[in-house]
């Protein structure tokens, strides 16, 4: 349990020190001026919510070839933790495209993707609530979560793929290399905070399970 | 050879069963008529504004007509212990999921092409590129929503609240190809001039290749358990 409690103390730091950078050293962006600032927290939720689902697609695979519990506490926990944060990610990315795009929500690709991903992951969320028996639960949302990667990877790809608003993915070589340590520093913090509510779900999981074979 | 022989047998199967369940299908087939006609009042009554939209139109109550006929390929399968049965016969849990995923492919492929003239009547929508073109994207749309339809029809079947799972699952999962499937049905009822529509039929035939692999990889993990 320290661990876990040592990895909510590293979110809490890195994404205080990541953010302050971000704010405080980083320079304003020529066009989007302080807009711009909220990618410090926007781009490493993106990259955890698909870290996230990515975890629980190995998860879905590790039951279905292993079965061991490990695995699907590990699923349940990632699951839910990626639909957190892909809603936020949404959240986030509307509040920066009020501003730069003119509207909330525009029916990008990217956005649009973004959306669909998460709803997928939210049936199989609900899928797992509405079967009792632990194996088949286990087995069946491992399944759907397998297939539902196919929409991770659409993600992903969608802005190299297709004409969209959404930019492609940046680098190191493309940004301002004073943008890149608080974009690195929060993609830390946001990990460890994932790691973080991952652990804590984790052993609810363990506890439910426990649980239902007493029962 | 073996898994071919078996795979039709249970298609088979799955057309007596829908010729005896003829009334069932033939109401699936009005609920998609009667979505169109009520799609028409959502999107206002101008003609050039519903010729567009005839596409979306179609496939949007394809999709919605879909999670009936799906649903009901595997509910019969749960009433007194059927899969099980099936399963003991010996049926290859490859041959079951191709034989059902092919049966509800041509039963959405069917109403799908029985929409059709109905869209052409109501919303003045005379494919330009014609009609092979037009049933080609009916195919691949059908074939693409059949796969992970059977997939998540055999998950849902037996869950608590099966009618409100089905089409949670299958709707956000399926998406990438009825936008894909859509296109294709626009250009080939408004015309082609930018040679834009293999491109999308591609993305949906692409969606069916993959999730039909992916389909009789996994289906066997989901009724064995």
């Amino acid at each position: 349990m320290k661990h876990v409690w040592a990895s909510g103390a590293a979110a809490v730091l890195l994404l205080s020190v990541g953010t302050y950078i971000g704010f405080f050293h980083a320079p304003v962006e020529q066009y989007m001026g302080i807009t711009q600032k909220i990618m410090y927290v926007h781009v490493p939720t993106a990259w955890t919510a698909l870290l996230a689902f990515t975890a629980a697609f190995v998860a879905s695979v590790g039951w279905l070839w292993k079965r061991a519990w490990t695995w699907d506490y590990l699923l349940e926990s990632t699951i839910e933790v990626g639909i957190v944060l892909g809603c936020l990610l949404s959240v986030q990315g509307a509040l920066w495209a009020k501003p730069t795009w003119g509207v909330y929500w525009d029916w990008d690709p990217r956005l649009t993707s973004v959306a669909v991903m998460v709803l997928t992951y939210a049936g199989i969320a609900a899928l797992r609530s509405f079967v009792d028996d632990p194996v088949k639960r286990a087995t069946w949302s491992s399944v759907a979560s397998a297939l539902g990667y196919v929409n991770v990877i659409f993600v992903y790809l969608c802005v190299k793929w297709l004409r969209t608003l959404h930019q492609p993915q940046s680098s190191p070589s493309t940004v301002d290399p004073a943008m890149v340590l608080p974009l690195r520093i929060n993609a830390f913090g946001m990990i460890f905070l994932a790691i973080f509510l991952v652990a804590l779900r984790y052993r609810m999981a363990r506890a439910r399970r426990a649980r239902e074979l007493e029962a | 050879m073996e898994i071919a022989s078996q795979c039709l047998l249970v298609l088979q199967k799955e057309l007596r069963h829908l010729w005896r369940a003829r009334a069932r299908a033939t109401a699936t087939a009005t609920f998609a008529l009667a979505c169109l006609f009520l799609f028409s009042f959502a999107g206002g009554l101008d003609g050039d504004t519903l010729r567009d939209n005839a596409a979306g139109y179609l496939w949007v109550g394809l999709l919605l007509a879909s999670t009936l006929a799906l649903g009901e390929s595997f509910r019969v399968e749960t009433e007194h212990g059927a899969l099980e049965a099936l399963l003991l016969f010996p049926v290859h849990p490859v041959a079951l999921f191709l034989g059902k995923a092919l049966g509800n492919m041509l039963t959405l492929l069917a109403v799908g092409l029985a929409m059709v003239p109905f869209a052409v009547a109501l919303f003045d929508a005379a494919p330009r590129e014609g009609v092979p073109t037009l049933a080609a994207c009916v195919l691949s749309g059908s074939a693409a929503i059949a796969a992970p339809g059977t997939m998540h029809s055999a998950l849902a079947s037996r869950a608590r609240a099966r009618d409100v799972l089905l089409p949670l699952l299958l709707f956000p999962l399926v998406l990438p190809c009825v936008v894909a499937a859509t296109q294709a049905t626009r250009l080939a009822i408004t015309g082609d001039p930018m040679n834009q529509l293999g491109s999308w039929l591609s993305v949906t035939v692409a969606f069916a290749i993959v999730h039909w692999s992916l389909g009789a990889l996994l289906f066997p993990l989901v009724v064995e358990d």
